[in-house]
């Protein structure tokens, strides 16, 4: 096929992910906009295939189809709670596909310098660069949300000066590159870019790893439109402009969402920071922690007239959402008024715990957002924080100075009684103690999520 | 400099700013999905590498080119799937809020 037919292609293939990222940004059209995307992206993948001198179609054929197995499996066998590391993954195999990519151009390119224009020379280095970082960096996500490397974040002596020193030697290394036009140069280049990657995610703690995956989704994409302007393929160049700048903002708007500010993401290494900070001073009370049996929480329940659930990260990791549901539709047969309050990043990304408690069948109009639900907590009998820590925590309404000081909260602790059920007192992934844990008025059950709901199913049908 | 890499450029800076207008108002429940649905979106590499396996001749190109297929693929195939998996929660409560006639 002429190569004008196929840009035209490429054309109707970009309107198609643009209207998708357009539909995927409201709710009520975002499933249609995640199809339509599908297509666009079917299309242009299907029109590549036409395009005049295109060879060794059984290895592209193969390699998609050994893609599309894994994809697939990987993709349906995910549990809904692990959803956010299967992005990362996701993710950095992008990154990944855009930093080989530019290896292969380089090794075709470079041996017969006159045909490599600087232009060129330079996307293929910034794909490889950036696409490495990706890939890196996500895996090192990855496994901080697995759990399979320490979610905590990891601090080493002057890690900024460290990380930025390694970005200017990256940067000043394309310059070199470009001069010299040697495969050892790449090659050093991604070594680089594999330590700039695992450095720069190590740092950043658990809690805030939605963001940084949104940003190397971002980086992703960047890589993904350089590589095509070295093949000059718009369909390419437009595809990861959009989720580049898309990404940006939405990495911006994530962290608004969760009261921090991009910079103190990234550089602020949050949960190191707190020793001295002196938390232990403001907790209201004698410092002693109340706890309660399941049969004596069940009693309290049942005879409450409103009873809200605050559900968090421990219910997403102990795939405890229907026990909450199965509690909450109990105590509604006994006449109590059931409320979910969810804080806009409970669980593990913005809006992971809407989809849990959907997945669920928690009715929707029993799901409050904070806003709606802090005017209520002081006419709410008993509240009930299931594995939730940071997000209740009063000390960021209170405590200036403390690290997630101005984050906005649930206020648990205006309600007239609160249980807490968490596997122990440690503290969450910000590392800040919690005054509500303290709180004369609060009881706590320490247990795993699912096991706690179970006793209390168990307790209040005996009641 | 060349007219080419101008139109490129062109096109460059105007997805720049379509992109930032696309989800200026996006609510924070979608934005775990719209980084899900954005990130299969560049998956599009997969062009690029089918691009360097069909017109390479090269083993080493080929290899880098093969595994850049397959990463390309498992980045669109799982990320739409992913994307559509977490979506479909929302669906089942939508006839209550915004469509009380169905």
């Amino acid at each position: 096929m002429s190569r004008t037919w196929i840009d035209f292609a490429y054309l109707v293939a970009a309107i198609c992910l643009i209207l998708g990222i357009k539909r995927l940004s409201h709710p009520r059209t975002a499933r249609s906009g995640n199809l339509i995307g599908a297509l666009g992206m079917a299309i242009a993948v299907g029109f590549t295939f036409a395009i005049d001198g295109l060879e060794h179609y059984g290895l592209i054929v193969a390699g998609i189809a050994l893609g599309t197995v894994v994809g697939v499996v990987s993709a349906r066998m995910v549990q809904m709670t692990a959803m956010p590391q299967m992005v990362a993954l996701f993710n950095g195999v992008g990154g990944g596909a855009a930093a080989l990519i530019a290896a292969s151009e380089f090794h075709r390119l470079a041996p017969d310098p006159g045909r490599l224009p600087g232009e060129e020379l330079v996307g293929i280095l910034f794909s490889a660069v950036v696409g490495s970082v990706s890939f890196w960096g996500s895996l090192v996500a990855f496994g901080k949300l697995q759990e399979v490397l320490p979610g905590r974040p990891i601090v080493f002596p002057a890690q900024n000066a460290i990380n930025a020193a390694l970005g200017v030697a990256l940067v000043a290394g394309i310059g070199l590159t470009a001069g010299t036009e040697g495969g050892i140069w790449l090659a050093l280049l991604m070594v680089g870019a594999l330590i700039l990657g695992f450095l720069f995610v190590l740092p950043i703690g658990g809690a805030d790893m939605p963001v940084v995956i949104s940003l190397l989704n971002a980086f992703t994409g960047l890589a993904a439109a350089s590589t095509g302007f070295v093949l000059d393929n718009t369909a390419l160049i437009i595809g990861g402009t959009l989720v580049g700048a898309s990404g940006t903002l939405l990495t911006l708007l994530m962290g608004r969402a969760m009261g921090r500010p991009l910079r103190q993401t990234l550089f602020g290494a949050f949960g190191a920071a707190p020793e001295g900070a002196g938390p232990v001073a403001a907790i209201d009370g004698d410092g002693t922690v109340r706890t309660a049996s399941a049969d004596d929480i069940a009693f309290m329940l049942a005879y409450a007239r409103r009873v809200v659930f605050v559900p968090g990260y421990g219910l997403a990791v102990a795939q405890a959402q229907h026990d909450v549901r199965n509690l909450g539709d109990l105590l509604e047969d006994k006449g109590v008024d059931v409320r979910y309050a969810i804080h806009p990043v409970a669980g593990r990304m913005p809006g992971h715990m809407n989809v849990l408690l959907a997945e669920a069948n928690v009715p929707y109009d029993e799901l409050f957002e904070m806003e709606e639900i802090n005017p209520e907590f002081p006419q709410t009998d008993v509240v009930v924080v299931v594995g939730a820590n940071d997000v209740v925590n009063p000390a960021a309404r209170n405590q200036p100075g403390n690290p997630i000081y101005g984050m906005p909260i649930l206020d648990v602790d205006r309600a007239q009684n609160v249980v807490v059920i968490k596997r122990s007192l440690s503290p969450g992934f910000a590392g800040v103690d919690n005054p509500l844990f303290y709180d004369p008025k609060t009881v706590m059950l320490f247990d795993d999520a699912k096991a706690a709901l179970e006793k209390l199913v168990a307790s209040l049908k005996a009641v | 400099m060349n007219a080419q890499l101008v139109a490129e450029l062109t096109v460059f800076a105007l997805a720049v700013f379509l992109g930032i207008e696309l989800i200026s108002k996006v609510p924070t429940m979608l934005h775990t999905p719209l980084m899900s649905g954005t990130n299969a979106i560049h998956g599009i590499v997969l062009i690029g590498a089918m691009l360097v396996v069909g017109t390479s001749d090269s083993t080493l190109e080929q290899v880098l080119g093969f595994v850049a297929i397959v990463f390309g693929t498992i980045n669109i195939v799982g990320g739409f799937l992913v994307t559509d998996r977490m979506l479909e929660m929302f669906k089942q409560r939508q006839p209550d809020r915004d469509d009380p006639g169905e």
